[in-house]
């Protein structure tokens, strides 16, 4: 299940885990990523939480825990090379992944056609 | 954000758009901050062949002396900046700082003797400010015009030289801070060899009307690109040059800041026309006895960039801050963070390592030697 936020995160849910990432608009706005920075894992956010920062060459952009859970894995990959986030920030270059304190919070979360017209 | 149709715009504003800039307010203008690029390829460009930038936002202003001779004006400028102006010859230009009665800085800005007058580029958020203050202390011998009928294009990088060449000849001959009057494109053209990347490179002020044109010729050369405002502030800091706001402030003398080369020797203590500036007092005692703080380089070790506004600690528990990050991102062609900032006389050597605060955690840096990347002027 395919989900979004206003923040313009997606988060891709399987069961009561979420893989998390930041949206192929969020990627164009922000530019060429130069630093990824990640959560622990085993890090506890609620929803909202400040859960990882990534930057471009002008600004530092916080990344929120779209809804609350822990810290499962971290994508290390693109914090070696942050680039990765621009080319797929769909696909390999997720983020983090949370294991959802309450998975069905995430039906108030956007779907796709929101999600799109919201960004219009 | 200020409405949009509240905000001034350069002759250049609709080519901007069509080349596909992103907008932004800047200092009372809509500036394009970046094109489809984007900053980071836009400064590696820069570097690599020829950036062009609208800079038509900055202030122009002629100094015009009343009794028609450039010397008049020259001393009459020599009471607001703590650089040697009457030394400066015609077809030369100078950076200079308009200081404040406590030795702070007002602005930074270049100065050129055009031969019966002085042409000084100031920055777009202190313009009005600097006319109001030429005028108020200048006017009775001379006349302050301001020349918002011009534009002001930057052609910046290694390929800047041969594409400049291309249309004007003549612009071979100038070296570094050279500045001649020349026609390109149809244009009467004042062209200076300078700029703000660290880079080689022209800055030409053009007629309002004739920008267009001019921009058009030099973008005929595959090798320009048009850069943003973005990559301007990558690449200055790069070559660690300051930035009016954050290197150089109203509470930051000239000693300070680390611009005491601008201060020539015949207005420090002891020169010919030793002071007579505002703020001398302070200024010159700091330059015979030292200041207490001063800007450097900051290296960050790792990759995490350190911006503008972090504070600066001695090491990683101590609760006092010591200094602070006046400017500071990532250096693409550094291809890591860098930074630069405000700390202690006696935590200012090479490789002292000091802790900026970022998102709570205090991050190692080290005190490094500026420009972070090699000037490639031609002198």
């Amino acid at each position: 299940m395919l989900k979004f936020t206003e923040d313009h995160e997606w988060l891709n849910i399987e069961g009561d885990t979420a893989t998390i990432g930041i949206t192929t608009h969020a990627a164009e706005q922000l530019g060429d990523l130069v630093f990824v920075e990640l959560p622990e894992v085993g890090a506890s956010f609620e929803k909202g939480g400040e859960a990882a920062t990534v930057e471009s060459v002008k600004a530092a952009s916080e990344v929120y825990a779209p809804l609350g859970g822990d810290v499962v894995e971290v994508n290390e990959k693109i914090v070696d090379d942050p680039s990765l986030v621009n080319s797929d920030p769909m696909g390999s270059g997720w983020m983090f992944k949370l294991k959802l304190s309450d998975a069905s919070a995430a039906d108030g979360l956007l779907d796709k056609d929101a999600y799109d017209k919201l960004i219009g | 954000m200020a409405d949009s149709t509240d905000l001034k715009t350069t002759p250049l504003h609709a080519m901007h758009s069509a080349a596909g800039a992103r907008m932004v307010p800047f200092a009372g203008y809509d500036m394009p901050v970046q094109y489809a690029p984007g900053v980071l390829k836009e400064h590696l460009h820069t570097r690599a062949k020829a950036g062009l930038f609208d800079v038509s936002h900055m202030g122009q202003v002629e100094l015009r002396p009343k009794d028609g001779m450039v010397e008049t004006a020259a001393r009459a400028l020599e009471t607001l900046v703590p650089v040697d102006i009457l030394g400066l010859k015609p077809g030369r230009q100078r950076y200079a700082l308009f200081t404040n009665e406590e030795g702070g800085v007002m602005d930074d800005l270049m100065v050129a003797n055009r031969g019966d007058h002085l042409f000084l580029v100031v920055n777009a958020a202190c313009k009005a400010a600097d006319i109001d203050h030429l005028k108020r202390h200048l006017g009775e011998s001379c006349d302050i015009v301001v020349r918002d009928d011009r534009a002001l294009l930057a052609l910046q990088g290694p390929e800047a030289a041969r594409i400049m060449a291309g249309l004007a000849p003549e612009t071979a001959e100038m070296r570094f801070m050279d500045v001649r009057d020349i026609e390109i494109a149809g244009a009467g053209c004042v062209v200076s060899r300078s700029g703000y990347t660290g880079e080689d490179g022209f800055e030409i002020s053009v007629p309002g009307d004739k920008a267009g044109d001019l921009a058009s010729a030099l973008l005929e050369d595959g090798d320009t690109e048009w850069i943003g405002l973005g990559a301007r502030d990558s690449l200055r800091l790069e070559a660690g040059l300051c930035l009016y706001g954050n290197d150089l402030d109203a509470e930051t003398t000239p000693v300070e800041s680390n611009v005491a080369w601008a201060i020539q020797k015949v207005r420090r203590r002891g020169g010919a026309r030793e002071g007579g500036f505002p703020g001398a007092g302070r200024i010159l005692s700091q330059l015979s006895d030292g200041a207490s703080r001063r800007r450097v380089g900051l290296k960050p070790r790792g990759r995490a960039p350190v911006r503008a506004g972090a504070w600066l600690f001695a090491d990683e528990k101590s609760s006092d801050a010591i200094g602070k990050v006046t400017s500071g991102g990532f250096g693409p062609s550094v291809d890591g963070p860098v930074a630069m900032g405000l700390v202690p006389t006696e935590q200012c050597g090479e490789d002292t390592i000091l802790f900026a605060e970022v998102r709570g955690k205090r991050l190692p840096v080290a005190v490094c030697a500026l420009p972070f990347v090699k000037q490639t002027y031609k002198r």
